[in-house]
C-alpha cells in the first residue's frame, strides 16, 4: 500500500535532488520507459510527455512532509526544487527495495539538461515509429526549441546507453 | 463531388439535452457515426461507477462525443470561418478528431486501463489507422486522412490551433463533459455560460484565447471543473465502486493465471489476463459484457470473486475512513497484518486510495511550460495568462488540496465483530 508514492519519494532519494518541475518530469518517464515499475500515466502536452497523476503525487508528497520543495527565482522563471525530508527517508523504510539499476539509470538522467530530457523523452514517445519519423514527429511537436541534429544524435546514442544498463529491470 | 464536400441532402438532427440539437450536414460525419466503432461508444458510460452515487449519470461516450462536435462545429462555423487566422480547409480534420476523440474508452474506463496496464488514447490511433469501418470512412476522404485525424487528437498535428480546439484547458471536451455530466447527474454546479465563452473565443497563432471581456465567463467555467472534482469526480462512493471493480479484475486475473477453474470461463477477458490481446478483442469489449460477467461470477466457488462481484453489482460498497498518510503510514502495515490474521486478504479488502489516483485536472497557469495556460486578449490585443488577471482563477489555479481514504468492507467487520474480538479491533482502529 502507498508503494506507488513510495517510488516517487525512493526515486528522488535515489537522485539526492533534483531541480526542476519539467526536469523531474521527464525523468520518470524515462525511467518508465526503461521499463522501471513506475505507473503514472503520461500524455504528450504541447511540451513533450507529462503526467498530471505524478504533479499530483509530488504535491501529496510535499503536503505529506515527505518531499520538500523549495523554491528558486531565476529572473524570467522560477524553479523547483525537490529533496527528501528525514520523514519521508524514514517512510522509504517501509518501501520495496529498489531495482539495483535504477540508481545508475538516475544518476545518468540527473546529469543531463532539462532541455535534453525534453528531447530524448520526447524521442521515447514516439519509440513505436521508425527513427526519421520519430524526428520529425519532434520537430512537429517541439518546432520553437530547433533541436538541432547533433542533439538528436546525442539523444539517440543516450537512450541506447541507458537501455543498455537498464536491460533487465525487474518489476 | 468530392466525398469531403459532400452535404446530406437534408441536415439530420440528434436530439440533445444538453446543446438542444446536434446538427450534421457533412457526408463524412454521417458516415462516421454509422459505424460499429463508434456505436459500441453507447456501450461506454461517460462516467464509469459514478451511476452507483448519482443514479441518472447513465449517460454514454456516445453522447458526450456528438456533443463535443457540435461544440467544435459551432466554434467553426459560427466564429472562425472567415477569420484571416483560421484556414477554413482544416474543418473536416477537425470536426471529424471531435466526434473521435474518445473513440478507444474502453469499459469503465479509467479502472479498466489501470489494471491492465492500458492507453485509451493508443486505442483511440490503433482504431483510427488500423483495419476498422472508421478507417475505411475516413480514407475516402483521402488516403492519409485517418492519420490527420491521429495526429489532431495525438497532438502532433502541425497546426496547434486545430489540436488546442480538441485538447488545451478551455476545449470543446471540456465544455461538453462539465454541463453533460452536471446535466445528469443533477447536480447544480457544473452549469457556466458557454454562449457567452463561445462568442469571445478567437483563433490565434497556435491556440484559441478568449477576449478579455469574457473573463468572468471563463472564471464560472474553471469554478464548474473545480467543484465537479470534489463533488462528484472524486466522490468518495463512487471511488468505492471503481475500488471494487478493479479488485475484481485483479482477483479474475490472479484465478486466471494461477489455473482456476472458473465455472463462468473469461473468454472475452483472457487475452488481457494473458496481455495478448489485439485490437478486435479491445473493440469487442464493453460495459454490459463487464457487468454480465459480474453477474455470474456471484456464483463462483472463489469466495473472494463472489464477494466483491456480489458488492458491485448490489451495491454493497466498501465504506471509507479519513488516512492521514503522513502520520498514519504505519498503521497501514498494522492494519495489513491485522486483516491476514482474521482471514481477509488485505490486497481485496483494504484499500488506500488518494486523489492523485484519478487527476481530473485543476486549471494550471503553465509552470514551466508544461501545460499551455488559459490566454486572455487584452484590448491592446497582447495576451496575458488568465490568472493574473482574474483574482477568483488566481485563488483556485494550482493549488494543492489533497485527500486520502481507506476503504474496507465495514459490514462485514460489524456482522463478526461480537464473535471475532480481532474484526472489533480493527474497527475501533479504521475510526480512529
Amino acid at each position: 500500500m502507498l508503494q506507488e508514492h513510495a517510488r516517487i519519494v525512493q526515486f528522488i532519494s535515489l537522485a539526492q535532488e533534483v531541480s526542476g518541475r519539467k526536469k523531474l518530469q521527464k525523468m520518470v518517464y524515462i525511467a518508465k520507459k526503461m521499463e522501471f515499475p513506475f505507473v503514472e500515466k503520461y500524455e504528450l502536452h504541447m511540451y513533450g510527455p507529462y503526467s498530471e497523476e505524478l504533479t499530483l503525487r509530488v504535491e501529496e508528497l510535499c503536503a505529506m512532509g515527505f518531499l520538500s520543495e523549495q523554491c528558486t527565482d531565476k529572473g524570467s522563471y522560477v524553479q523547483y526544487h525537490y529533496n527528501v525530508t528525514e520523514e519521508g527517508e524514514r517512510f522509504l523504510e517501509t518501501a520495496e527495495t529498489p531495482h539495483e539499476m535504477l540508481e545508475i539509470c538516475i544518476g545518468k538522467l540527473n546529469g543531463k539538461s532539462s532541455r535534453f530530457l525534453e528531447l530524448v523523452s520526447t524521442l521515447l514517445y514516439f519509440d513505436h515509429l521508425p527513427k526519421e519519423e520519430q524526428v520529425a514527429k519532434v520537430h512537429i511537436v517541439k518546432s520553437k526549441l530547433n533541436f538541432t541534429e547533433d542533439e538528436m544524435t546525442a539523444a539517440f546514442a543516450f537512450i541506447e546507453e541507458l537501455q543498455q544498463c537498464t536491460s533487465i529491470p525487474a518489476g | 463531388m468530392e466525398y469531403k464536400h459532400e452535404k446530406l441532402f437534408e441536415e439530420k438532427v440528434f436530439k440533445d439535452p444538453v446543446h438542444r440539437y446536434i446538427h450534421v450536414r457533412d457526408q463524412v460525419i454521417w458516415d462516421v457515426i454509422g459505424t460499429r466503432e463508434f456505436q459500441r461508444l453507447r456501450r461506454i458510460r461517460q462516467l464509469g461507477t459514478t451511476y452507483l452515487v448519482f443514479h441518472g449519470a447513465e449517460h454514454s461516450r456516445f453522447q458526450h462525443s456528438l456533443g463535443v462536435y457540435e461544440i467544435v462545429r459551432r466554434i467553426i462555423d459560427d466564429g472562425f470561418s472567415g477569420r484571416e487566422e483560421w484556414n477554413d480547409e482544416e474543418r473536416l480534420v477537425t470536426l471529424c478528431a471531435a466526434l473521435l476523440h474518445d473513440l478507444g474508452h474502453g469499459p469503465f474506463s479509467h479502472a479498466f486501463e489501470k489494471v491492465f496496464s492500458l492507453d485509451h488514447e493508443h486505442f483511440t490511433q490503433q482504431i483510427l489507422i488500423g483495419d476498422t469501418e472508421v478507417n475505411t470512412v475516413l480514407r475516402k476522404v483521402s488516403p492519409d486522412f485517418p492519420q490527420k485525424v491521429a495526429d489532431v487528437i495525438g497532438k502532433t498535428y502541425p497546426d496547434k490551433l486545430v489540436v488546442s480546439l480538441i485538447s488545451s484547458q478551455i476545449d470543446a471536451d471540456r465544455m461538453d463533459y462539465l454541463q453533460r455530466d452536471a446535466y445528469y447527474t443533477g447536480v447544480s454546479y457544473g452549469h457556466f455560460d458557454m454562449e457567452r465563452i463561445l462568442r469571445v473565443m478567437r483563433p490565434a497563432e497556435e491556440q484559441v484565447v478568449i477576449k478579455f471581456s469574457g473573463m468572468h465567463a471563463v472564471e464560472d467555467y474553471i469554478m464548474s471543473r473545480y467543484q465537479m472534482y470534489w463533488q462528484v469526480y472524486f466522490h468518495p462512493v463512487s471511488r468505492s465502486a471503481e475500488v471494487i471493480l478493479m479488485k475484481i479484475l485483479h482477483r479474475a486475473r490472479q484465478l486466471h493465471n494461477n489455473g482456476y477453474q472458473f465455472t463462468y470461463d473469461p473468454v472475452p477477458f483472457r487475452s488481457f489476463f494473458n496481455q495478448t490481446f489485439q485490437m478486435e478483442d479491445y473493440i469487442s469489449l464493453d460495459e454490459s459484457i463487464l457487468l454480465a460477467y459480474f453477474q455470474w461470477w456471484r456464483k463462483e466457488k472463489d469466495a473472494i470473486l463472489a464477494d466483491l462481484c456480489d458488492r458491485f453489482i448490489n451495491r454493497r460498497l466498501f465504506q471509507y475512513a479519513e488516512f492521514d498518510p503522513a502520520n498514519e503510514y504505519r498503521k497501514i502495515g498494522q492494519l495489513e497484518q491485522m486483516f491476514r490474521d482474521a482471514g481477509l486478504d488485505p490486497e481485496y479488502y483494504l484499500v488506500a486510495d488518494s486523489s492523485s489516483d484519478l487527476p481530473y485536472d485543476f486549471y494550471r497557469p503553465g509552470e514551466e511550460n508544461e501545460r499551455v495556460p488559459i490566454y486572455l486578449q487584452m484590448p491592446g490585443g497582447e495576451l496575458r495568462e488568465l490568472s493574473r488577471s482574474s483574482d477568483i482563477v488566481d485563488a483556485i489555479s494550482g493549488k494543492r488540496r489533497t485527500d486520502h481514504k481507506i476503504y474496507f468492507p465495514e459490514d462485514l467487520l460489524l456482522k463478526k465483530k461480537d464473535e471475532i474480538p480481532l474484526y472489533a479491533d480493527m474497527l475501533k482502529m479504521l475510526k480512529e
